[in-house]
This record gives structure tokens, C-alpha cells and sequence, in this order.
């Protein structure tokens, strides 16, 4: 029989639910109560009520057992020849929502109750919502006080789709139902006579037997290093708990954000040798070459990185009684490093009853909702739904200390694809797409170039219109036709109902590509003037345009010089207060990753910039 | 040979306390991490030492003696910092020992009160330690249930069950403010089933009190309380040799025996796996009062 492994679970509910019944009755069933924790409940029992009170097991504080509510999140352990199961038991009232989430961030399964007779209550949906939000993969959904509807099965199925059509919302789709009785133990460790309708396993079972091992990731190898392990003169190496995927000895590993690379030449866990550690992990690594690694640094696999980022999109669970306000300036705990970051926007609030979104100028104690902050020193991070481990950060009072909130990455594309869902998209069954007559090599003969878009990125000052304008001239006078799309002259027309919100942003850079894109098409070549921030619209941009004819220029001008020169005025507005979410003083810029021309205009002159780019366009004409 | 990729319980108990650990002695100030000589730290003691091999433990282990320990107990404890060579400090109430206190005159509650809370308080404050390792376990008594694994000391260090910090996560929050400090529980998600299965995996050695052997002991209040130079008889009672074992080891005079026939490890683990009672029935203190062990928290104590 192979070792047992661990499944943790969430439980929520209320009181009113029966939940502590059903945990009493999971364990008591389950053999796993000690004699003097069962008579201690005897003991303490209201006097003349034989019944023993199950919730004493879990409510172990003086106040929760005083007011009969459950306050802060209790850990229970019990073990069958199967599993060890480790229950986490929350409190399911709104004012604890942070507790939900503390015990939500550990969990494998959520165990959520429904009292049949009330059905789906809005509290069961505001569990089952941060459940989803902190990722736990899959729910068991009892349905209790099945005595109380008479063992209806019509009722239990008409609340498991209720509750269903409702989860679709929240992209969970691993649920399973199950209709018990936890007064009388029916469905939770052993079946009984009355719902031989119900042909699934009982809770118990079904507990014993879910699969988790998959939930691991053991395709992407992320490795950060909590502290450096050094006997002087004899070994140096790098302690930390593998988050995700498989290292072997030999392995060819990079350190980042140095980027250095080496390879593994030892593991070990304690004082135990190993060829492979896999996810889960706490080991001790050291490697070939004498390269300089510290707390915080992560190791991975050269060909699987995680993306630097120095901006932060997440969801947020806020758990403190200082507000989140945009300006405001954090602490962030990220893998093994600590860092500052301010927080940018506030995107919106969810409201967990209902899912709609509000929007908010801070987030209060218990709400949820999603935002982003700029960091001072760069990260490497995942999506939390890639990695737990790199997806996740929490903010943390810099005056007071104290743990503000939990936050998941989320990244922006999908931010993009939300929005264009919420833009109502028309039907589009009736458009059809008409094939013209002439070929992209038919307009390439009359124009005598290879149309392309190229894509000016920068900072505001950097010299985009400026360079684009010239290039226009220039490549006018040697007989190229060719427009320029410049960021302010757009805004008079096609784009005039759009703002300077990330999402606004987002549109105007799609629209500025579709027309790149016609015009490309008509032979054009194509010089875009847009500041284009965020790497995501540029990759939408690239997307839309077509890898081929797509151009990236960053114009890399300092912001110390852009703002020396400030041609419109606008950083000293921005500087004042005046301007809000300007790239580069109050909104974020993030770099190419790969420009294919890289420009600085306080080291070229115009002229030399202009040369750089024709060179360039000569050689991708003959490409 | 083929790749075991899957982990198993021991291992991930055993991946998770070696993490806690770490982070403790990367973010601590001045960590320090309790030893109790007790079979918890004996595996926590291990732990650490593969946390951090083949490097030394970088942080001091510290003793509150309450003068009351089993001799058995403070033999192995010498020993254990002898052999390993880990950095042993040893705190004593000691005013309060020359003041004669003691569990009969004054009562469990005022002598644990001086011997172990003050003692550990003091203590912790002479050392200006800001992260501090206890070998608690959550499935051990309710109150604990509720604890975080790295749990905040206001000034005082006192424990306040109702604003705990959330922790998500392995994100553990250790920013504080000077003269703060924290409790840090590396075994907590260890039962004590666990904590034998892996002293005999690993082959940790313990004080020779768990294992069953005939002892002097004297019933008292369905306890067997071990007889010796400061456990006298009380008017009335007899003394008997009795085939017995420790499950915890504290105080003499408040630790009770079970009677055991267990002489080994795997005797001892066969003897829980069928066990209708929690360990914590032969603590003499836990019973005092409804809620102790949270009062007491709240107080200062692990």
C-alpha cells in the first residue's frame, strides 16, 4: 500500500447550516474522536440536552463558544487507511471573510454546506466565490437537512441547479453534490435507507478518494531561495522549497533576476543526498560555478522564466483596517522578498452576493476587488493560476505591519478579453468575409516596397512624432507611400469618446492597429506614434497587424530627459497633480521585451535616428 | 531507477516545518527556537539541524527549567548539545524557585505562572528574541486549533485569539515593531502519530522516559503521578511499581504516567494507532479550568 498523502479541505457554512454537525459527525463516525474530547463534550453540553453539541469540537475559542458563532478559522486533523485529511474549518459570517480566505489560500477541495429546506443563500454563494478566487480547484457541495424535505430528491436537484448555473459564472466546473443528513449521519461516512435515489459515494468516501495529485505542477520548475546555506571553505549552497515542477542533478538552471546560469551539481534534503526534487519539496541545492545568489532569488529551468513584471493586476481579498487607496504606497511580500509598491488603480470592487462590479476609490476591510500597483524593484512573477507560489503576494501595512491583504495575479490579457465581452459584441453570423482580386504581390509591384507597421513605443517626449513625422517625410521624398498614425491626432477623430483608463487604452491602441492593419492591406507603409505602455495591447497590436508586417520600435529616452525637455507641459502637470495616470509619473510603462530597433534620442539626432530606421526597412523590403 | 515524484505525508509535514524554519532564521532579528527535551523537540531539533546542513543551526536553543524537570531530562539534554553542538541556553525563575515555589502549596495555575509564563517571558526579553520556535501542535488542545504558525506577541507577549493576523499561503508576515515578537510553529500540522512515525523513521533518539518500564508511581486522581524526593506522599496514599510511560513529559510533580507496556518505538505506535484518549489527559494542568490552556496563552505561555 503506498504512504498516505494529504488532502486539505475547506469547510463553510453557518451554524444554521448544520456545519458543525457534519464535522462532529465526520469525525465521530470516522472513529476519529478521543474518549476524553467526547466526554468533555458530554461534559459541557447544556445541561438536560443528551444530544452532545458537536460544534464544541471546532469553535475552540472562549467568545465562539460564548456567542455560538465561529470566528476565527480552526484546524482539525484525522487520518482513515487512505488519507490524512487536515480540515480547515472557516467561519462563514461576512465580518470574517478574511479568516474564509486565510483558510481558503491552504485548501485542495472545498467542502461548502447548503441547509436544504433554506436552499442557495447568498452567503453560500459569497464562499463559494472567494473559494474561486483563491483558486481552490474543485467543491463538494452537501446538501444537508435532507430529513427535513423528506428526502426529496426534486429538491436536491433543483438546488444543485440553481447552484450550478451560478458556479459556471465563477469557471468552476469540478463539483460534486451530495445530499446527507448530519444529525442522523446518513451520506456521511455510511449510506442509509432513505435516499436510495442518491447513487454517489458518501461524503467520507468520496474524500477518500478524490484525486489531488494532478492539481500539482510539475512542468514548470520555480525554486526561491530562502537563504543562503555556507560552511566556510566547504560548501555553499541554496536552501528553499521547490513551488512547481521537477530539478534534477545536472540540470542546467539560470538565477534570476541576475540571469546567470550554471548547472545543479548537488541536492539534497537534511543530510540526505538526491538525483531529482519535484514540487512540494524543502531542499537544499548547491551549483557548479561560484555565482552569486541571495534570499530571494529564484532558480528556474533557462527555456521556462517566469515574466518580470514591474506592475502588479490582481485580485485582491483586503483584510485590514487601513484602506487600499490608489497613490497609496505598500509593502508587498512576493515568494522570499519583500518589496514597496504603490498601488495605481483601483479597477472595481466585486460585490460577492450578486458578482457585479462597483466602482470604488479605496477597498475596505473584507471587500474584494481587483487593482494595480507599480513596484519599486521589478519582480518575477506567474499568473496565480500557473503558480500558487509566484501568483500570489500580500500587502502588508509599511507603518503598522500588519497583513492588509491577499492578492492573485491575474493577467492583463485577460483583463482585455473582459472587456470584450463587456462591449456587446453584435452577431456576427451574417458577416461574411469577400475575397478580393488583387494579391498582397500585386499591390507590392505598383507600391515597390513590402508594406509594414512600424510600431513607435515610448515614453511622452521620447521622440515619436517627431521621428515619425521626418521618417514620413524622408520616405515620401524616395518615392515610399506611407501615414502616419499619431496618439494625439487620432483622439480629434476616430477615437475622440476615448480616455487614458487601461482599459480605454486598450481600445485605442485595437482600433489604431485594425487601421494600421487596412492600411497595410492598401500598401501603405504604416508609422505609428502611441506612448502604448502595456506590453499586452502591443502584443495585441502585433497580433492584429500580423507578426510579419509588425515593427516594434522603443524609443528608450530617459525619463529624466523626456521630462527636460517636457514639449507640452504635461510632466509638470503630471508632477503638480494636476494630470492623472501619466505614463512614466503616475501610470506605468513597461518596456519591450525584444524591440526589433531600439532608439534614444538624446544619443542619435534626428537625422541618425531616420538612417537607422530606412536601413532597416531596406532590409526587411529584401527579406 | 525510476523518479519518485509523489511526496508523502511525512515528507510534506517534514517540507513545510523545514520551510517555517528557514524563513525564521532568514527573517528573524534575533530567532531562538524553544527546547522542551520533550519528543516535539526532539524532532524539531532534527528538523532544523536538516534545514540548515551541513551548516550549523544558526540560531540558540533555549531551556526554561522550572527546576521540576525529570533529572532523566536533563541528562539527555546535556548530552543532546554536547553530540550535536547546537547553542543551548538555560533559564531559570530563579527567585522564584529560591522562593520554594511548588505545584502543592501554591497550586498548578500560580506555579506555572512563575516557573514557566514568567520564566518565559523573562527569558525571551533577556534575549531581545523576536522569533520565537515552539514545538506546539494544533491537534493538541482547541485554543491551539485557532493558532497561526507564525502568531503575534504584542509588547507584552500576550496573544490576542481575536486579531490574529491573516496568513495566506507560505507568506508569512514577520514585519514587527521593536519589542514585538512571534511565535512560530513549524510542527503545526503534525499529530502526534505523525511526530513517533517519523522519531522512528529518521531514527531520532528520545529521553528514555516514553518508553514503558516498572516505575514508582502513586494514583492520584486517575493519574499516575511518579514518586520521588519532590513528589512525597500526601496523607492516605501508597506508592506502587508500576509498568508504565510518559506521553508528555513536563513537571514531575504534574506529569502523569499511563500505564504502557510499550518498550519501543514501534510498540509505541501501535499503542496510538488504537488510543481512545488525547495525550494532553496526563497533563495535570490542562484541567484546571475550562479554557486554561487559551487563559494562559493569552498570558504569555507557548
Amino acid at each position: 500500500m503506498s504512504e498516505p498523502d494529504i488532502l486539505h479541505f475547506l469547510t463553510a457554512g453557518s451554524v444554521d447550516d448544520g456545519k458543525s454537525t457534519l464535522i462532529g459527525r465526520l469525525l465521530y463516525d470516522a472513529d476519529a474522536l478521543y474518549d476524553d474530547h467526547v466526554a468533555a463534550l458530554r461534559r459541557t453540553a447544556a445541561t438536560g440536552n443528551a444530544e452532545m453539541d458537536f460544534s464544541l469540537i471546532t469553535d475552540g475559542l472562549r467568545a465562539e463558544r460564548e456567542q455560538g458563532i465561529t470566528i476565527d478559522v480552526a484546524y482539525r486533523y484525522f487520518s482513515t487507511s487512505r488519507r490524512r485529511f487536515i480540515i480547515a474549518d472557516a467561519p462563514g459570517h461576512e465580518q470574517y471573510t478574511r479568516n474564509m480566505a486565510t483558510a481558503a489560500s491552504h485548501a485542495d477541495l472545498a467542502l461548502l454546506l447548503i441547509d436544504a429546506e433554506q436552499g442557495v443563500s447568498t452567503q453560500s454563494k459569497r464562499h463559494a466565490f472567494i473559494c474561486a478566487l483563491l483558486g481552490i480547484p474543485r467543491f463538494v457541495v452537501a446538501i444537508n437537512k435532507m430529513d427535513l424535505v423528506g428526502y426529496s430528491e426534486e429538491r436536491f436537484r433543483e438546488i444543485e441547479t440553481e447552484y450550478r448555473d451560478f458556479a459556471v459564472r465563477l469557471g468552476l466546473a469540478n463539483l460534486q453534490f451530495i445530499p446527507v443528513c448530519a444529525v442522523s449521519g446518513e451520506n456521511v461516512v455510511r449510506r442509509g435507507t432513505n435516499m436510495a435515489w442518491y447513487d454517489g459515494a458518501p461524503l467520507l468516501s468520496f474524500l477518500e478518494e478524490v484525486y489531488v495529485a494532478g492539481d500539482r505542477n510539475l512542468v514548470d520548475f520555480r525554486l526561491a531561495v530562502q537563504r543562503v546555506i555556507h560552511l566556510p571553505g566547504t560548501f555553499r549552497g541554496f536552501g528553499g522549497r521547490v513551488s512547481s515542477g521537477v530539478l534534477r542533478c545536472g540540470d542546467e538552471v539560470m538565477v534570476l533576476p541576475s540571469g546567470f546560469r550554471s548547472r545543479v551539481a548537488s541536492i539534497a534534503v537534511g543530510m540526505k543526498q538526491a538525483n531529482t526534487a519535484a514540487a512540494g519539496e524543502s531542499i537544499t541545492v548547491s551549483l557548479a560555478d561560484d555565482i552569486d545568489v541571495g534570499r530571494g532569488d529564484l532558480l528556474v529551468h533557462p527555456g521556462n522564466v517566469p515574466r518580470e513584471r514591474r506592475e502588479l493586476e490582481a485580485m485582491l481579498v483586503w483584510t485590514g483596517d487601513e484602506p487600499l487607496v490608489p497613490g497609496g504606497i505598500y509593502q508587498l511580500k512576493h515568494a522570499t522578498r519583500w518589496l514597496k509598491a504603490r498601488c495605481d488603480t483601483i479597477s472595481y470592487r466585486v460585490d460577492p452576493n450578486t458578482l457585479s462590479r462597483e466602482t470604488v476609490t479605496a477597498l475596505s476591510l473584507n471587500d474584494i476587488g481587483r487593482a494595480r500597483f507599480t513596484l519599486f524593484t521589478p519582480v518575477l512573477a506567474d499568473e496565480y493560476r500557473r503558480s500558487r507560489e509566484l501568483g500570489s503576494f500580500i500587502v502588508v501595512s509599511i507603518s503598522g505591519n500588519d497583513t492588509l491583504g491577499a492578492a492573485t495575479i491575474v493577467d492583463r490579457t485577460d483583463y482585455d478579453a473582459e472587456l470584450k465581452t463587456e462591449r456587446a459584441v453584435p452577431d456576427r453570423s451574417n458577416i461574411v468575409w469577400h475575397q478580393g482580386q488583387v494579391t498582397k504581390t500585386d499591390r507590392s509591384a505598383v507600391m515597390g516596397h513590402r508594406p509594414a507597421t512600424l510600431w513607435m513605443t515610448g515614453l511622452s517626449g521620447a521622440g515619436k512624432s517627431t521621428v515619425a513625422f521626418a521618417l514620413e517625410r524622408s520616405l515620401i521624398d524616395s518615392g515610399h507611400p506611407c501615414f502616419v498614425l499619431d496618439g494625439d491626432n487620432v483622439r480629434h477623430g476616430l477615437n475622440r469618446d476615448l480616455g487614458f483608463s487601461p482599459k480605454d487604452r486598450a481600445e485605442n491602441i485595437r482600433r489604431v492597429a485594425e487601421v494600421a492593419r487596412l492600411m497595410n492591406e492598401a500598401g501603405l507603409i504604416v508609422i505609428t506614434s502611441f506612448i502604448s505602455p502595456f506590453r499586452d495591447d502591443r502584443e495585441m497590436a502585433r497580433q492584429i497587424i500580423g507578426s510579419d508586417r509588425f515593427i516594434e520600435v522603443y524609443l528608450s529616452t530617459r525619463i529624466e530627459e523626456c521630462e527636460r525637455r517636457d514639449v507640452k507641459g504635461f510632466y509638470k502637470k503630471a508632477r503638480a497633480g494636476e494630470l492623472q495616470g501619466f505614463t512614466g509619473v503616475s501610470a506605468p510603462y513597461e518596456p519591450p521585451d525584444s524591440p526589433v530597433v531600439l532608439l534614444d534620442t538624446e544619443l542619435l539626432s534626428i537625422e541618425e535616428s531616420i538612417t537607422v530606421l530606412q536601413r532597416h526597412l531596406e532590409q526587411y523590403y529584401e527579406a | 531507477m525510476s523518479e519518485r515524484l509523489s511526496i508523502g505525508l511525512l515528507d510534506e509535514l517534514e517540507a513545510e516545518s523545514i520551510q517555517i524554519i528557514r524563513e525564521v532564521a532568514a527573517e528573524g532579528e534575533r530567532p531562538v527556537m524553544m527546547y522542551s527535551i520533550g519528543k516535539d523537540s526532539s524532532v524539531m531539533l532534527h528538523i532544523a539541524r536538516k534545514a540548515f546542513y551541513p551548516a550549523p543551526i544558526p540560531f540558540p536553543l533555549l531551556h526554561v527549567d522550572t527546576e521540576f524537570k525529570f533529572p532523566e531530562m536533563i541528562a539527555f539534554r546535556d548530552r543532546m548539545a554536547r553530540e550535536i553542538g547546537f547553542d543551548l541556553r538555560v533559564y531559570s525563575n530563579l527567585q522564584a524557585v529560591d522562593e520554594g515555589a511548588n505545584p502543592r502549596e501554591m497550586g498548578t495555575v500560580r506555579c506555572c505562572g512563575l516557573l514557566k509564563t514568567r520564566a518565559l517571558l523573562d527569558s525571551l526579553k533577556l534575549g531581545g528574541y523576536d522569533l520565537v520556535i515552539g514545538g506546539a501542535r494544533r491537534e493538541e488542545e482547541r485554543s491551539r486549533a485557532k493558532e497561526r504558525v507564525f502568531s503575534f506577541r504584542d509588547s507584552h507577549g500576550q496573544w490576542d485569539p481575536r486579531r490574529q493576523r491573516p496568513e495566506f499561503w507560505q507568506l508569512y508576515n514577520t514585519r514587527l515593531h521593536p519589542g514585538e515578537s512571534m511565535r512560530v510553529f513549524p510542527l503545526s500540522n503534525w499529530t502526534e502519530l505523525d511526530v513517533w512515525r517519523y522519531i522512528a523513521r529518521e531514527g531520532i533518539e528520545v529521553v528514555p522516559l516514553y518508553f514503558a518500564a516498572e516505575r514508582e508511581v502513586v494514583e492520584r486522581n486517575d493519574q499516575l503521578i511518579p514518586v520521588g524526593e519532590g513528589t512525597p506522599l500526601l496523607p492516605g496514599e501508597r506508592s506502587e511499581r508500576r509498568l508504565c510511560r510518559f506521553r508528555t513529559l513536563g513537571c514531575y510533580p504534574c506529569t502523569g504516567a499511563v500505564a504502557s507496556s510499550a518498550a519501543t518505538l514501534e510498540e509505541i505506535i501501535a499503542e496510538l494507532e488504537q488510543a481512545r484518549l488525547s495525550e494532553r489527559t496526563t497533563r495535570v494542568i490542562d484541567h484546571d479550568q475550562d479554557g486554561s490552556m487559551e487563559r494562559k496563552k493569552r498570558e504569555g505561555y507557548f
